[in-house]
């Protein structure tokens, strides 16, 4: 029986280029909390973030759970079998960060910084040449504006330290320590991240970017970011950029709160584009209070593998959640992507829209949860899925888990996987347009309607990545 | 009545009972081989876990396999009861009763189908005559979706079914009709169908599993292997009609050879929970598969629906619908997936899934996949569930319709799109009737 050969395909998956982040550490560090993961690792990251002692015990506990949970290899993909928790460095304190020239990196990467059009000032930073690019003006400026406005927007050290009566109360509360293996692991050695207050009524007018803030300190591999939306409040935060991050780190693992209490509004953008070494296993999860509103919008183009699902727990009447997912899987990729909407209010809606795109061997998986319980009346989910297949060998998987009961409730899902029309390719051909050109504004076509929702200066940026990550994989 | 009869009630977990049982095969070793392989697989397996994915929302707490046992032959009377209730179809091609799990007609067929080298026989008989045929196709793929424990019980016991053979070209219009009853409080019964339609045949297939009292306690553990030719036509309607009190595993094989057409129709109504394995395997190209699924699911039924089309050969065709009418606490769980292997290009594979909440306590869960690893392909999945549309039912009731029977109009109107697809008049008017019945035992 010609039963599908899941092992050649994983096989395929796991020859990535590994020399693209093969850089490499220097060896005599002041403070090294070495490799591997155990207690005493977590006592040291504690002790040099200088932390009061419920959040090492908070951390410790969470290390246990980590280390209790299996991985969960019985639904996910085996690759995750091949993270060696051992070989991971868990915190870099400053003057740890991975030296490189520029000569180092590699051409093409160059390349689309040339293409994607970042300036000359950025592209040492983000090639991992400098450890940070001046943005110090940038962002001190901002900072001075939301202050005004009494918005705090600092790190999870500072946050937790100087505003205990804010933070602490949702810290932990809406991903709980236990909800997954990688969680627990972000949970015991985290550092870095966002922690935002926007206080009642108060619109933040520009979005909150991670990059003008995080860059003055180490781009957390562990990030942890509690965004709290006070009642009426408004807020868009993004996080990442377009351009190839080059990581030496092979594990991502951040986990992502965000509180919209009465009436408030998070919105929260990421563009992921880890570079193809990178296991990016990531937890985020909302929570909408009445008449609140959480929407996520999420695109993943880099990094091996991604999982990442995110959720909203739709809490107070009326509250509406929205995922925006957009997953692109090149050669030797799995983009592991989803949603989840835990309706637990009567008049709560949620739309989850995804559209994913296998290139060459490259894998997109769609895992979605949509859970309506029994108490419940007038509740909506509509969930659209689409998967766009480019090369012979692409892969797509859907595998949606719908659950309801109630008065009144409806979920309406629909998937198609498709590929792109010989009639389309033809047609544009046809006035001109080169065969890859052709594929490459029929890729962008599929995904048009998503890309809108991104704010202009992504969208563009978006479009040309796209663009690039089409070329040569058709003709 | 069968010449192998089976002791007194014995039960189906006894290691010796069931070595004792497979001892009467000792003429046909390799079929006791088989049982005892199978006996060996099912002490080797555990009983499937809450975190068990193939088992995801299914109430696996409940799942218990112990109190049971092969029910000794019934009465005459019983028999005589029993074949007359299996009259559904009034011209079948063949005819075949079995009463827990022992067989109490044969089926009679007509000269010139036999001439022709049509096959219907009880398994037991078959094993006498055509073991060549049996040793080629019985139980040769793996339950796959979560139930092979229940599939290797089904082997280790396997006595009762049938084996139907159309041979090459052969033309069968009406239907070959099974009925399989349990009658005895506690009985195991193991109903095995094999079917095997070489090319270019033919069949009209219909399975009628159903109990003798509404309440009588039972477990079924049934299979179905289909295998079809090139160019062959296969049309199968199961109906799953056990009692309110049985615990039911169906688990179907089927085998599409190239540019076969095969359509199946499962309906349910009876158990208490009701577990249904549906694997397609498309293996030759230009096949067009049908499945399709109705249930009417009532007080804490459950019905678990797991389905997956697998297409290993390209230009070939699959089409799901199931649907589900929600009553009461009931609860159904559907899983389905397509696989289209790298080489299938030219896939045409659809799944849907539809559920008709009628009580706020029911629930419906729903798990629709797709796992594509072709890039020229068609697929799409849809599930949707939802109410009763208000609007609909304000039409009626403005028509002076009352409420209850409002609601079941729209719910027989939402299931007629898959009886419609039920070819014999008699047998969807049958199907119809018990969906009916169904409905005003709440």
């Amino acid at each position: 029986m010609a039963e599908i050969d899941e092992s050649q395909t994983q096989r395929e998956a796991i020859e990535v280029d590994r020399s693209k982040g093969d850089f490499k550490y220097e060896e005599n560090y002041a403070f090294d909390a070495g490799v591997g993961l155990s207690p005493s690792v977590v006592d040291y990251i504690s002790k040099v973030k200088g932390e009061e002692p419920w959040i090492l015990e908070f951390r410790q506990k969470a290390l246990k759970t980590f280390e209790s949970l299996p991985m969960p290899t019985h639904w996910a993909t085996t690759d995750l079998e091949n993270i060696h928790f051992d070989k991971i460095r868990y915190y870099l304190s400053k003057g740890q960060k991975p030296v490189r020239t520029w000569e180092e990196v590699p051409d093409d990467v160059k390349a689309t910084f040339e293409r994607l059009g970042i300036p000359e000032s950025e592209r040492k930073f983000l090639a991992g040449v400098e450890a940070q690019f001046d943005s110090e003006a940038v962002y001190s400026r901002m900072k001075e504006e939301l202050e005004k406005q009494g918005v705090l927007f600092c790190g999870p050290t500072d946050g937790l330290r100087d505003h205990p009566e804010i933070f602490r109360r949702w810290f932990g509360k809406v991903i709980p320590v236990g909800d997954n293996k990688f969680a627990a692991l972000n949970s015991a050695v985290f550092s870095g991240g966002s922690f935002i207050y926007i206080p009642k009524g108060v619109k933040v007018a520009q979005p909150l970017q991670a990059y003008f803030r995080i860059n003055a300190e180490n781009f957390g591999q562990f990030e942890r970011t509690l965004i709290i939306a006070d009642e009426g409040a408004e807020v868009t935060y993004m996080e990442g950029c377009t351009a190839p991050k080059f990581e030496t780190a092979t594990l991502h693992s951040a986990v992502v709160e965000l509180v919209a209490l009465k009436g408030a509004k998070i919105q929260y953008i990421t563009v992921q584009n880890w570079s193809a070494n990178v296991f990016n296993l990531v937890t985020k999860r909302g929570v909408a209070e009445e008449g609140a509103e959480v929407r996520w919008i999420d695109c993943n183009i880099g990094s091996r593998l991604t999982m990442k699902y995110p959720g909203v727990v739709l809490r107070g009447k009326g509250a509406r959640g929205e995922v925006l997912s957009i997953a692109l899987a090149n050669d030797g990729q799995h983009q592991d992507t989803g949603a989840k909407m835990i309706h637990a209010a009567d008049d709560t809606t949620s739309n989850i829209i995804a559209k994913s795109i296998s290139v060459g061997t490259g894998r997109s998986t769609y895992r979605g949860l949509v859970h309506i319980p029994k108490t419940l009346k007038n509740c909506r989910n509509n969930t659209e899925c689409d998967a766009l297949l480019i090369n012979e060998h692409s892969r797509t998987d859907t595998y949606p888990a719908i659950s309801v009961r109630g008065q009144k409730n409806s979920v309406q899902h629909e998937a198609s996987v498709s590929k792109v029309s010989a009639e389309q390719i033809f047609y544009m051909m046809q006035r001109g347009l080169s065969e890859g050109e052709a594929m490459s504004l029929a890729v962008n076509g599929f995904v048009n309607d998503l890309v809108k929702e991104f704010p202009m200066e992504y969208s563009v940026e978006l479009k040309r990545l796209i663009e690039l990550q089409m070329e040569g994989s058709v003709g | 009545m069968d010449t192998l009869t089976s002791p007194a009630l014995t039960g189906i977990l006894d290691s010796a009972l069931q070595s004792a049982d497979s001892a009467q095969f000792r003429a046909y070793d390799w079929f006791a081989i088989l049982r005892q392989q199978g006996w060996h697989t099912f002490q080797s397996l555990p009983m499937p876990k809450r975190d068990d994915e193939k088992w995801r929302f299914s109430d696996t707490r409940t799942l218990s396999l112990s109190g049971y046992a092969v029910a000794p032959a019934p009465s005459e009377s019983e028999v005589a009861k029993l074949f007359a209730r299996s009259q559904f179809i009034s011209r079948p091609a063949g005819l075949i009763v079995h009463v827990d799990g022992h067989c109490i007609h044969k089926p009679a067929l007509a000269p010139e189908l036999t001439a022709q080298g049509v096959i219907f026989e009880s398994l037991t008989d078959a094993l006498r005559h055509h073991p060549a045929l049996l040793k080629q196709y019985l139980l040769k793929h793996k339950a796959g979706l979560g139930g092979d424990k229940f599939l290797a019980l089904h082997q280790a016991w396997l006595r009762s079914g049938y084996l139907l053979h159309i041979p090459k070209g052969v033309v069968v219009a009406q239907p070959f009709v099974s009925f399989h009853w349990t009658l005895a409080e506690g009985a195991a019964v193991f109903p095995h169908a094999l079917v095997i339609a070489d090319e270019l045949a033919q069949v009209t297939i219909h399975d009628f599993h159903l109990s003798a009292q509404p309440a009588t306690r039972a477990l079924a553990i049934s299979a179905c292997d289909i295998h079809a030719g090139s160019g062959a036509k296969v049309h199968r309607l199961a109906v799953q009609g056990w009692s309110s009190t049985t615990q039911s595993f169906q688990i179907d094989n089927t085998c599409g050879g190239r540019d076969s057409l095969i359509s199946s129709v499962h309906a349910a109504v009876g158990s208490r929970r009701a577990r249904l394995e549906n694997i397609v395997r498309i293996d030759g190209p230009g096949a067009d598969v049908r499945l399709c699924g109705i249930s009417v699911a009532t007080g804490e039924q459950e019905f678990d629906q797991r389905t997956l089309q697998i297409h290993s050969a390209g230009n070939a065709k699959s089409d799901l619908l199931f649907k589900n009418a929600l009553l009461d606490k009931s609860r159904t769980i559907f899983s389905g997936l397509i696989k289209v292997a790298p080489d299938a290009q030219q896939t045409d594979a659809y799944q849907t899934n539809r559920n008709l909440l009628l009580s706020t306590e029911a629930e419906a869960d729903s798990l629709p996949g797709l796992e594509i690893l072709a890039n020229d392909v068609k697929c799409s999945h849809g599930a949707t569930t939802g109410q009763v549309n208000p609007e609909e039912l304000f039409y009626l009731r403005a028509r002076g319709i009352p409420l209850a029977v409002a609601q079941e109009l729209l719910a027989q109107g939402f299931l007629e799109e898959v009886l419609a697809k039920v070819e014999n008049e008699e047998a969807a008017a049958t199907v119809r009737e018990m969906l009916r019945v169904k409905f005003h035992q709440i």
